[in-house]
């Protein structure tokens, strides 16, 4: 997994609420077997005019102009802000991967569905939850400034904006630890092999019929 | 021991060791696994030189891309084969249990696990599925995973998570006529939100839902994740029991017995605290029916589509907006005059023998209404479609004009070849109204199977309280 300390990355902010995965990534993606490649379908119904399907040439497509990632002040932004509950639905972790291969490192929002909350830090994506009010200031800050940036900080755990404002934020200490080091939770799991057996013998003998 | 929630006691047992942060390693004793979020985890199993942990744990379908017409023949769209067979070829390689397509016993993910006794009280159960929450019907603790988590179970049998709070929903009295398992799950949803439930495990009590059967139970726990809650979660009863008894994957003999005494045990102990409860009364739930493009967007079908001026909150009001603007209806029509193209009666929510059953009562001895271009009933498994072949009810619909299919998701997300086209409108029996969902530009409502089957042959919304 890629590691994630800090970014100064450009912001893009998507005004909806309850965006769900099927929005994130429609589902004639979910077709590939593999993990990559998702990118340029993140958003495809919002953000292209025609209607996607696997295996096209998306460079040859007719974007939608009104759709706010296609905007060109907001080319190459690596920071999505967007409203409550963010990625609801669906539990495919290809949202994560398309986002991710879009450019993604950050989202900040008021609040994430579950499932999609812990799908980012499996793959290096750093999901902020925010006050609505702070998540709203930074809408107006957006809004009005072209080229909006904000500065990541995930060891300090704090979002600077351009004027100097910090916005901390709460992360779990061992995701934090992961995100930070890149580390792969299986690995981690596998030290604890043993403990995992006897726990097996154990249940094995309360509740053999499993 | 202060008094535990059901929540308290599944979580406690699968505990195998815990941070000091609160992340838990938590040990899962069922992986439901399906062609659409399980052929990266394999790979990353392989490109790893892992093996997986407990390959009994694990039982294999697909449902996401099969057809529901011709399966003799194949899958025709290369890519969705491509991706059952590399399920198939995967579970071959690794000694997992799959029902083929060909396989009587394939279906719904969700709807065969419980079919086979493979989901049991007192289980941890996982699928790279959000509708995972289905099982929590059987006082399981089930909840829907990511690809690297599905990949973390094959190689581990544990995840790594933190506690969720509780939350109790409390459903009092008698359900009305007409009004279903899903009416209920619209109805909470339509009073916490789609995000009402984030961050909780929902345990559902009361009267009113030990009332429901099994099937009930199912489709109710299938739809918290829909109010947002990973897992939904229903105490063991009778009810439990005589359901499991005698299933294939179900204990025998003295070991029957005594999951029977263990399985009595999973119940929320009297005075057990919960952070947040619910409460609703059975007798003012309605027959529920979606208008806009999130469940939460619910009202009664008695009722009108609401008018977003009248919205306080200024995103709520801009996402009714676009909803109805989506969905092409206008502020305050009443629901029983939203006409509809097609009928969609199937997925994990309601695709079970008492669905079909249902929807059967309401077709019989009628017929589908002349706007209605397409109305199809696709059971949840090949098992519950030969019941209902058993009690003759595909005669029914098929006498009434409905499609009578072959089992999987179909058109509840449209990967197949059932879908909706561009702008058209559909009385739908699945769980997701987003836009989009049913195919591009289509346009969802979320009904019972009632419901659905009664718009059919009305071609609109009716209120099928009234008319039984
Ligand atoms: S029926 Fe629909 S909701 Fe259920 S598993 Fe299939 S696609 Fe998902």
């Amino acid at each position: 997994m890629q590691k994630f300390t800090l970014l100064n990355g450009l912001v893009v902010p998507l005004d909806r609420a309850n965006v769900d995965t099927d929005a994130i990534i429609p589902k004639q993606f979910l077709k590939s077997i593999k993990r990559s490649g998702f990118g340029p379908n993140a958003f495809d119904e919002w953000r292209y005019l025609d209607h996607g399907e696997p295996g096209m040439d998306n460079s040859k497509r007719k974007l939608n102009p009104d759709f706010v990632l296609n905007q060109p002040r907001y080319q190459g932004a690596q920071i999505l802000l967007t409203r409550e509950n963010f990625g609801c639905g669906s539990s495919r972790e290809h949202a994560p991967w398309a986002l991710e291969d879009y450019g993604f490192r950050v989202i900040i929002a008021p609040s994430f569905a579950d499932i999609f909350f812990n799908n980012c830090f499996k793959n290096g994506l750093l999901p902020i939850r925010l006050d609505a009010e702070k998540v709203d200031a930074l809408f107006k800050a957006v809004a009005a400034n072209v080229g909006y940036r904000l500065q990541v900080d995930l060891e300090r755990q704090s979002i600077s904006t351009p004027d100097g404002t910090a916005y901390p934020f709460e992360v779990d200490a061992f995701r934090k630890h992961c995100l930070l080091n890149g580390l792969d939770d299986i690995g981690l799991t596998l030290q604890h092999v043993d403990e995992i057996k006897a726990y097996e013998a154990k249940r094995r003998a309360a509740q053999p019929w499993l | 021991m202060s008094a535990q929630t059901l929540y308290d006691k599944l979580w406690n047992s699968h505990v195998v060791r815990q941070e000091a942060d609160g992340t838990a390693l938590i040990y899962i004793d069922r992986h439901l696994v399906h062609e659409v979020t399980s052929p990266q985890a394999f790979e990353g199993l392989k490109l790893a030189g892992r093996k997986l942990w407990r390959t009994a744990s694990i039982l294999a379908v697909a449902d996401h891309n099969v057809p529901t017409t011709g399966r003799a023949q194949g899958i025709a769209d290369p890519i969705s084969r491509l991706q059952v067979e590399t399920l198939d070829n995967n579970c071959a390689e690794f000694g997992v249990n799959e029902f083929k397509m060909s396989d009587v016993r394939q279906g719904i993910v969700h709807v065969i696990g419980p079919e086979q006794g493979a989901t049991l009280p007192g289980m941890t159960v996982v699928c790279g599925d959000s509708h995972t929450s289905t099982h929590g019907a059987f006082a399981a603790l089930a909840f829907g995973i990511g690809t690297s988590e599905v990949e973390h179970v094959m190689a581990t049998q544990c995840l790594l998570m933190k506690k969720a709070k509780a939350m109790q929903v409390q459903v009092e009295g008698a359900l009305g006529k007409g009004v279903t398992a899903k009416d209920i799950a619209l109805a909470v949803i339509g009073q916490i939100g789609t995000a009402g439930g984030t961050g909780y495990a929902i345990e559902f009590s009361g009267s009113a839902i030990r009332a429901l059967t099994m099937e009930g139970r199912m489709t109710l726990c299938n739809m918290a994740i829909e109010a947002g809650a990973r897992a939904g979660m229903i105490a063991v009863d009778d009810t439990t029991i005589n359901y499991l008894q005698g299933r294939p994957f179900a204990p025998q003999g003295e070991q029957w017995d005594q999951a029977v005494t263990y399985w009595r045990t999973l119940r929320s102990d009297d005075g057990a605290q919960f952070d947040a409860v619910v409460r609703l009364d059975a007798a003012g739930i309605r027959p529920q029916v979606t208008w806009g493009t999130s469940p939460e967007m619910v009202v009664a079908v008695d009722g009108r589509v609401p008018d977003p001026a009248a919205i306080a909150d200024a995103v709520k009001r801009h996402d009714a907006e676009r909803a109805l603007q989506y969905m092409g209806l206008s502020a305050n029509t009443p629901i029983t005059e939203i006409r509809i193209d097609k009928v969609f009666i199937g997925s994990c929510t309601n695709a079970r023998i008492e669905d079909m059953r249902a929807a059967a009562a309401v077709a019989k001895g009628k017929h589908v209404a002349a706007n209605v271009k397409l109305a199809m009933v696709v059971p949840g498994s090949g098992l519950v479609k030969q019941q209902a072949e058993r009690e003759g009810l595909d005669k029914i619909f098929i006498a009434a004009g409905f499609e009578w299919r072959d089992p999987g998701c179909s058109m509840c997300l449209a990967m197949n070849d059932d879908k909706l086209a561009p702008g058209e409108r559909c009385a739908s029996t699945s769980n997701r109204n987003f836009e989009g969902r049913q195919g591009q530009g289509g346009r969802t409502h979320l009904v019972s199977p009632e419901m659905a089957a009664a718009a059919a042959i009305a071609g609109h919304f009716v209120d099928v309280s009234e008319n039984h």
